[in-house]
């Protein structure tokens, strides 16, 4: 049994079958990676992972629990963060502050009323604020508003904040999408040091092959809403069908 | 000190420190000078502008942090006016409980609009407030007419039971609102030669709970809450994929800026206890956004300088004529003198709207954050003219 287990799951768009069947299993601790042409379906799949959409048919399970009927704050209460294509942060907030929002959501859950009580008495709070901030590499920049930095600061802090929360699986759709060569492999030795350092279990959409490569233990294909194989990433180099697909296609 | 960082502290020092001495601050000119009808400080109004003032903190609470904008807030001014003449009525003239009642009750009111009005955001959230909003006044004038007297307003009568208190005073008359004794209207006179300079008790009890309520704002906006609420304004779609749910914390921001209403309307029925349905009406809905913007959205102070400057024009430029025009413009030829007035008109007196309509316009196209941003550019330009001169004089090359 994976941590996350999609089973004959289906979404539809008027007449369009976005997903059919899909079935995918994610183990505890490993990085998968899901790829395939433009169209294919991963952003939606990803969507009915987080309580983004709904789908029409299937299951999916997150450690044992299903995550179909609760909403996306409560997914991600479940140990599911996510990564967008386009960086969301708190773009008019100070970088420590988008790094003490999910300190918050970890400690004291989807709400609470602190409405008069000081930041200085949040010390644990601040104090692991700053060691993430630490850790990515960031704390030169914790006054700075968020929204002035470069792209590839604002993913490196848009991950460092669902790393805050300390999830149990961390999902990425295309994270170095639109970044320049510099940015992807700052990227990738950051998801790497990730991986080594943490128990965490990382699913990513991508379409960088050498990000896919470099970073991935299994990959799923997907085409036209069905995955096509699912193997390890020297197996799917060489699979015809995979080159018929997508390969084929950017080579 | 009491749990604020140096810079706010000594903002709340300076905001103190002007309501204090606000009756020798708005009385600048002598009584017999031709100016003197730009004093402000006078009690009724000096009331009006620490009143307005809490109204317009609480709106901020609501719109600067999470940028929900509500056009109905006026709605609540209104419930608190009436809960607290209410209290008049039935209870007695102290405005301890009416005050009181008037935030509680403003508060419930507020929970059920804000629960119903927040499924939506943006334009939708405005358009359901201000429908809310309408829908109170509408009632408040014909179904509710037990309640709030309809058209006349919501009066006390010689009749009414007060209970803890007396139906009428020894000479017949019905009683004033007072604290514990000391009664609202009464007011020290301080003649100081040309000056004379008054001490209201209703103004300093308006003044002290504006300086508690700004302080309570202070406190919300440094807060890990004000953080939450900064943060749903930035990007709800990032709070929600943090495992946080906005609808309770904007609910409560709209509950609390709902009671601040409450209390601005308990406060103003303390000081004159009546209540009309035009006080819940649109206009004055938009009122307090206009002190919101005006001043500076989402900025500690501007709410409070915006509502003293909306207030200071509605009483003191409605209040020139022509008549005092001429007297001005006396020294010019009479052709010109007759020009001149005649050109000035349109924005005294009644067209004061006029006057203000412009001046937001042009703070709100040359000073987006508001006459705090104004503020600060000037503090800027001093301390980057003397920063200049100093390095003019220690480092001539750089
Ligand atoms: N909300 C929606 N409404 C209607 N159609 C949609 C919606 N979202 C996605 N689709 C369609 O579903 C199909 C799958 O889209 P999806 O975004 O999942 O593809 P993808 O694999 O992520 O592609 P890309 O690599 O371009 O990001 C596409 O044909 C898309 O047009
Ligand atoms: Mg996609």
């Amino acid at each position: 049994m994976g941590i996350l287990e999609v089973k004959d799951v289906g979404k539809r768009f008027g007449g369009l079958q976005a997903l059919g069947d899909v079935n995918l299993s994610v183990a505890e601790n490993t990085v998968h990676a899901i790829i395939g042409p433009n169209g294919a379906g991963k952003s939606t799949l990803l969507n009915c992972l987080v309580g983004k959409l709904i789908p029409d048919t299937g299951s999916v399970m997150f450690d044992g629990q299903s995550v179909l009927g609760r909403t996306p704050f409560e997914i991600n209460q479940m140990g599911i963060s996510r990564v967008f294509q386009t960086p969301e942060i708190f773009g008019e907030l100070s970088v420590m502050e988008n790094m003490m929002i999910p300190c918050f959501a970890k400690r004291d859950g989807s709400f609470r009323m602190h409405a008069i009580e000081n930041m200085h008495n949040e010390k644990d709070i601040v104090e692991k604020a700053e060691a993430m901030l630490e850790d990515m590499n960031m704390a030169d920049k914790r006054h700075m508003h968020s929204s002035s930095m470069s792209r590839g600061d604002k993913r490196r802090l848009e991950i460092g904040m669902c790393l805050a929360q300390e999830p149990r699986l961390l999902l990425l759709d295309e994270p170095t999408a639109g970044m320049a060569r510099a940015d992807t492999n700052n990227t990738i030795d950051l998801l790497k040091q990730i991986k080594e350092e943490r128990d965490i279990t990382i699913a990513i959409i991508e379409h960088d092959m050498h990000v896919v490569f470099s970073l991935s233990e299994r990959i799923t294909v997907l085409a036209q809403g069905t995955p096509l194989v699912e193997d390890t990433p020297e197996n799917i180099k060489g699979h015809p069908k995979v080159r018929e697909a997508y390969l084929g296609e950017s080579a | 000190m009491l749990g604020l960082n140096k810079k706010d502290t000594s903002l709340l020092v300076i905001v103190a420190a002007l309501v204090m001495f606000a009756p020798f601050i708005l009385n600048p000119f002598p009584s017999d000078s031709g100016l003197a009808q730009f004093n402000a400080g006078y009690p009724d109004l000096m009331q009006r502008f620490v009143i307005f003032g809490i109204f317009a903190i609480g709106f901020n609470i609501l719109f600067g942090l999470t940028g929900y904008l509500s056009f109905g807030h006026a709605a609540f001014l209104g419930v608190g006016s009436y809960s607290a003449v209410w209290m008049f009525k039935l209870l007695s003239m102290n405005v301890i409980p009416a005050i009181a009642l008037a935030i509680v009750v403003s508060g419930l009111f507020a929970v059920l609009i804000g629960f119903v009005s927040l499924r939506r955001s943006g334009i939708y959230f405005s358009i359901l407030t201000l429908a809310f909003a309408q829908m109170s006044f509408n009632l408040a004038y014909s179904v509710l007419t037990p309640i709030t007297n309809g058209e006349t307003g919501l009066q006390l009568t010689l009749n009414d039971p007060r209970i803890l208190g007396e139906s009428a005073t020894a000479d017949g008359s019905i009683p004033v609102t007072s604290l514990f004794g000391l009664e609202m209207r009464s007011t020290y006179e301080m003649v100081v030669g040309p000056w004379a300079f008054q001490f209201n008790a209703g103004y300093y009890l308006c003044g002290i709970i504006m300086l508690l309520a700004f302080y309570l704002s202070i406190r919300i906006f440094r807060s890990p809450f004000g953080m939450m609420l900064r943060a749903i304004k930035s990007n709800q779609t990032r709070l929600n994929y943090t495992g946080l749910n906005p609808r309770p914390y904007a609910l409560a921001a709209f509950v609390i800026s709902g009671m601040y209403a409450g209390l601005a309307g308990g406060l103003m029925a303390s000081m004159d206890p009546l209540a009309g349905a035009e006080r819940m009406q649109w206009t004055a809905s938009g009122e307090v956004v206009l002190m919101t913007i005006l001043g500076g959205t989402g900025t500690l102070i501007g709410p409070v300088l915006g509502a003293g400057f909306i207030k200071y024009f509605e009483n003191i430029f409605s209040k020139i004529n022509d008549t005092v025009l001429h007297n001005w413009f006396s020294f010019m030829p009479d052709g010109l003198e007759d020009f001149v007035v005649f050109l000035i008109h349109p924005f005294i007196g009644k067209g004061w709207h006029l006057t203000l309509g412009i001046l937001f316009m042009l703070v709100v196209t040359f000073l987006p954050g508001g006459l705090v941003e104004g503020g600060q550019r000037i503090s800027r330009m001093v301390k980057k003219k003397s920063d200049d001169d100093t390095n003019a004089k220690t480092t001539p090359a750089e």
